[in-house]
Formats: C-alpha cells, structure tokens, sequence
C-alpha cells in the first residue's frame, strides 16, 4: 500500500498576542483507500493538523516546520498558483457548519459548477451537468430542483450533503473531513456517516477524519490516531484502538464513556485538565494526569514506540511490546 | 414606603409541603407558539415549539428530555424557569399553581437551572465569588454570609475557593466554568436544578468528572433533576424517567431502561438506532431513517412524525395520537399502533388490555 499523504516531524506554531505550540512533532501517513482518523479533544490540534495539509492556516502568524507530502509533492513549498490548483483537485475539505462554508449568495448549482470550471476547465453547463450528477451522488431528493436552491433554503442535513458533493466535484483522492457530523442531529448524522462510507468506496479515495467522538470513529475509519496537546500518543488499527490501547489518555478516555455505565455507579475519570500550549512540551504532556507516572516521565519526552502491526505509542508503557523498525 | 428587610445569614430551602407523594413539579399542557411573520402578502406562519407538554417529576427523581434539534426541550425548560412567556398551561411547583399560589420570586428560590454554554451564562465582569454571591443577596441574604457560601459551595463542586473565588470567567476552563454555574444554582437551595446540556459542550474526560458531581450533588442536597440533553448515552446514565420529544410534542414517557429495552415510538426506534455502534466488526449498515427532521413552522398534521414513518397509515395524517399507557410501569407512547381500537393495522383490538 502506497502512501498518498506523509507528514513528517510537523511542528506548528501559532504567534501573536499569545504564543500556541499547536503541533509538536507529528508524523502520519495515510494510505491509498484509507480511512485515517484523528480523535481528539477541542486544543488538541486534530484540526491544526488538517489545515496544514492544504495550508489553510493564517500565513503571517502561523510557523510550521518539518514535511508535509501529499501524493510525492511538498505542499509546504507550493506558491499560491500551485496551491489554488491543488486545493479542490488534489485534495479536498468538508467542514463542521456547511452554513459557514457554502457561500449565500451562490446557488449549490453555481458553487459546484464553478468548481468544475476552474479545476478542469469544462464550460458553464458541463459544469452544470456535473453538479447534477453530484447531487444525485450524495443522494439530494429532487436534485435537479436544489441546483438552484442557495444554502439557507435546505436543511443541516441537506446542506452538509451539498458541501460533500461540492468536495467531491472534481474526484479528489484525498478527503478531509473535519468533524462534519458533529453540528448534525443523531438520526442525520449516521446518514451522513454511512454516505461517506459509500462514497469512498464508490470513488477509491482516501480520508482523514477529524472527530472528537469515538463512537463517530468507530462508524467510518480504519485507523484511529488519538491525538493529546499537539501530538499522536497512539496510533493503530481502530479495533486496536478500542479493544486494547496502551497509552493512558485512549484508555482512560475509552474508559469515562457513559455508554454502558450503570446508572448511578461512579463513572472513570481522566483527573485534571489538558496542558495550555504555550510551550513547546519537554517531557510527556499527559504524565500530571497520568496514574502511571514515573520520574522520567517528567524528565524527558516519552519515547515513540512502535510495536507490532504498524503501531504506535508515545508512552514508556508500551516499551515492552516494542518492535526494531 | 418600601419595607426594609434585616439581611440574613441563610436561605432555607422552600419547605415541603405535599409530601411524598406530591411531584415535584407538574407541567400541565404547556404550550409556546412564536408567531413567524410572512410576507408581505404571505400569511403569518407559526412555529410551534412546544405543543400540550404534560408531564410530572416526583421529589428526588432525575428526568431526562431526550430529542433532535428544534424539537422543544431548550424551551420548555426556558418556559418552566419562566424566563419567557407561555401561551398556555399550567406549571404546579409542589402542589402550588405558579403565578397563583406560588409567586415567580418563590419559584426562582425553589427552582434554578444551569446552561449549555458555560461562558455566556456568566457575567464577565463579577468574579466567580460575586457571581455566586449574587442570587442569594438578591434574596436578602447578608453581603458577609453570601460571600461565605459562595466559598463553600465552591468547594463543593470541586473548586479550591483560595485559588477560584477570586477569579474572572475568562481565565477558568470550559469545565471549571460549568462547576461554577452549578454552584450558583445551588446557592439559592432550589430543591429543583434544571439542566439543559449542561455537559454537552464539555470534552468527554471532563464530562465524565461533571456527571460524577452531579450524581454526588444529588444524593448530598436530595435534589431533583430535569436533565435535557441530545446525547442518549449521558441521558440514560443519569435519567430514572425519560420523555422523547419530537417537533414540540411528547412522543413517548416512561422508565429509562423501559424506553431504552422496549422503545415503541417509531421515532424513538430510530433515535436509538441512530447512536454509533460501539463495536468495530459490528457497524452501523442502514440509516434507521432518512431525511432531517421538518421545520417545526407549520408541523405536519396528526402525528408530526408520519410524514417520516415507516408504519404510516391513513390514520395517522388525520387526529393527533394521544400519550397512552402501554404497560404498568408509566411506560406511554402517542402512536396509533398501541391504541386498540385506532384504525391502525397494527394496533391492538378494541378492548384489548395493555400487555
């Protein structure tokens, strides 16, 4: 399996009134087909993480070091010609709130035609036509009808599969998805979920998928990466990920879920609350909540260790399943 | 001439006056229509936001409010706290009619409610002390002794008063933000605490911490809980009764695990269908149902869900269903399907006893 995205040694640091150590040495990889998850908690930098892949972070106060290659380009050196062309083509976004994404004052209709036109250079109708066919792709009842509909006419859920489609327009092979379902409604999101499930299929891409629920990750990714104060503590298979973590933060996390819990039985908790960023980390950021603390916790970064299966963790727990690479 | 009242040093909670076997509280056919202004040569349009909710919480007992968005959990709760006006129904506090028996400044005593959004709830220009001061005060209690609670409610919800009492909303966590405006709830002594997503803009290790007070709260003030939240899971964990709303109506009631084991509502079915698995090999294969929720200006007529329901009949477009038993146990669903008699194909017979 080929890698269509590797992020290597990714720092990123935001300046200004305060300074942020948003990402602190992250690494990932994302492979042809997959479907990559980034499980977090709000600060956790899984949506830094995301718009570094299509520079979508402010120019003048944001630092990032380190590689960023999708599909054997630097993205980090691409100059803005190069960007517009790879951003919609190459790799594509779907975000939380389609109220805020979509633009008002464009029907669906003209928002995905002008996609086609821009990236492939079809005319107004072919573009037209494609954004018909889209509609219809994400399962928009009268399609036809909602090509001249604007955002504010449709619905959370009907807007959400516009901005899919929209993504999708022009066949990307790479989708980021941050966090689409959370604004949506129980009975809409395991729709929206179970398309995108369909449509990465349907189109052989490939997805990283920005949540902060387990539950949403469970639905639709093939490998979890459980993000903590800027940096990937775990990453595995997602039955590794559920069924038996190693670091202490998915444990712990997997562990406070309410669902299941006995009502009124003391529900697990992670104590404490997740380090403020303003300096880079220089031991183990989650060992002041940790039960398993140990003096050189404190004393220098954990190690990243990879075990079998290509997994990883970044606690000294997992030391003894460690594998040579 | 205003009568000065001496300031004084604790607020006793609203004594109990009907007993044990006199709920808590009893909503009778709340209803709050907001008119929605057309056109101009539009007709008016209303959105009924919550349409002949009735429904009782006894003393001690956690009741949850489960549904979608626009489904009128947020503004019954607003509507019970009196914090906008009602077109009709009665709200009966302890056997006393509010408005009536009970005055609105008795029911805030008896009554208070802490919101989903942690930082718009409190004023950012008070500390966290003086926040809490603030209701009790108001409720003339002394400056000194209100102070003085404040603190030790502080330390009750978890917060060291000596690091947080003089501090400003801004420079707390999302968290810590949430157990202060607990405390301020609890500084009046309400015996009634309405939560409206009070965790559900917490990141889940803190949620956890916030349910685990919640439940230790409880049990140490003997409170009462109506808990509305979108999240079936922290429903079900904290809730002993459950009311499913959809568009503005109660669809279905009763004993939490009742609704969760044997739910009968198809709305309620698709509802919990609808929480992602929690299993990897056991994934989610068809959407429980498709299609939003309708805009709830100008709901369908009869059963607001048939225009969604998989069991639809001729006979649920045309009179609304009525909240009825299903069981023993104060199990109840408006669904034609379990009203023998209804002209539903799948309803019991006329005269058939509830199983």
């Amino acid at each position: 399996m080929s890698n269509l995205v590797e992020v290597r040694n990714l720092n990123i640091k935001f300046s200004g009134e305060r300074t942020v150590h948003a990402v602190n040495d992250l690494s990932l990889t994302l492979g042809e087909g997959e479907v990559l998850g980034l499980l977090g908690e709000s600060g956790s930098g899984k949506s830094v993480t995301l718009r570094a892949l299509m520079r979508l972070l402010p120019k003048k106060r944001t630092q990032i070091t380190g590689t960023v290659n999708v599909l054997g380009r630097d993205v980090l050196a691409l100059d803005d010609e190069e960007l517009s062309a790879f951003r919609g083509q190459t790799v594509s976004m779907i975000f939380q709130e389609p109220a805020l994404a979509l633009d008002p004052v464009y029907t669906i209709g003209q928002q995905i035609a002008e996609s086609v036109m821009r990236h492939e250079g079809k005319s107004q109708a072919d573009g037209m036509k494609r954004a018909l066919e889209m509609l219809e792709v994400v399962r928009i009842p009268s399609a036809k009808r909602r090509l001249d509909a604007y955002p504010h006419e449709m619905s959370g859920g009907m807007r959400q599969r516009a901005m899919i489609a929209l993504a999708l327009a022009c066949k990307p092979k790479i989708l980021l998805a941050d966090e689409p379902t959370t604004a949506l409604d129980a009975t809409v999101q395991i729709q929206i979920l179970l398309l995108l499930r369909e449509l990465q299929r349907e189109f052989g891409m490939s997805i990283i998928f920005v949540t902060h629920d387990i539950g949403v990750a469970i639905e639709i990714c093939d490998r979890v990466a459980v993000m903590y104060a800027g940096q990937i503590v775990e990453q595995g298979t997602l039955s590794q990920i559920v069924r038996s973590a190693v670091h202490p933060y998915p444990r712990g996390l997997l562990a406070s879920t309410v669902h299941g819990a006995k009502r009124g039985a003391r529900l697990e908790t992670i104590p404490g609350t997740p380090p403020s960023l303003d300096k880079a980390p220089v031991n183990c950021s989650f060992a002041p909540r940790c039960s398993f603390a140990q003096p050189r916790c404190v004393e220098a970064p954990p190690p990243n260790v990879h075990m079998e299966g290509n997994r990883m963790a970044r606690c000294i727990l997992a030391e003894p399943a460690a594998v040579v690479v | 001439m205003t009568e000065i009242i001496e300031p004084i040093d604790k607020l006793e909670p609203l004594p109990d006056i009907g007993g044990v076997a006199q709920p808590l509280l009893q909503v009778d056919g709340l209803t709050k229509h907001f008119p929605v202004r057309g056109g101009l040569f539009a007709k008016s349009k209303t959105v009924r936001a919550v349409d002949n909710v009735s429904f009782a919480i006894a003393k001690g007992e956690t009741v949850g409010i489960v549904g979608e968005s626009g489904c009128g959990k947020s503004t019954t709760a607003r509507l019970l706290m009196h914090l906008m006006e009602r077109n009709s129904g009665d709200i009966i506090y302890d056997g006393r009619t509010v408005g009536r028996e009970l005055s609105l400044r008795e029911l805030r005593r008896g009554m208070q409610m802490v919101f989903q959004d942690s930082y718009a709830s409190l004023n950012p220009r008070l500390t966290i002390e003086e926040s809490i001061a603030f209701g009790p005060k108001v409720h003339g209690m002394a400056e000194n002794a209100s102070r003085a609670l404040a603190r030790e409610l502080l330390g009750k919800v978890g917060l060291r008063p000596e690091n947080f009492a003089n501090r400003y909303p801004h420079e707390i966590s999302g968290g810590q933000r949430q157990r202060v405006n607990i405390a301020r709830a609890l500084a009046l002594s309400p015996r009634l605490v309405i939560l409206d997503e009070a965790v559900s803009a917490l990141d889940k290790s803190v949620e956890a911490q916030v349910l685990n007070l919640l439940v230790d709260l409880k049990r140490e003030f003997g409170l009462t809980y109506l808990f509305i939240s979108h999240d079936l899971n922290v429903v079900r964990y904290i809730s002993d009764r459950v009311l499913v709303m959809y568009l503005g109506e109660v669809v279905e009631l009763g004993p939490v695990d009742d609704v969760w084991d044997k739910p009968a509502h198809p709305y309620t079915r698709a509802l919990l269908a609808a929480m992602p698995s929690s299993d990897p090999d056991n994934r989610t294969q068809v959407p429980p149902i498709t299609g939003d929720p309708p805009n709830p200006i100008d709901p369908p007529s009869g059963c607001r869900f048939h225009t969604r329901c998989p069991f639809v009949e001729a006979v649920c477009s045309g009179e609304s269903p009525k909240l009825s038993d299903i069981d023993a146990a104060g199990h109840q669903v408006a669904c034609y399907m379990f009203i023998p008699g209804s002209g539903h194909s799948k309803a019991p017979p006329t005269g058939a006893v509830a199983p």
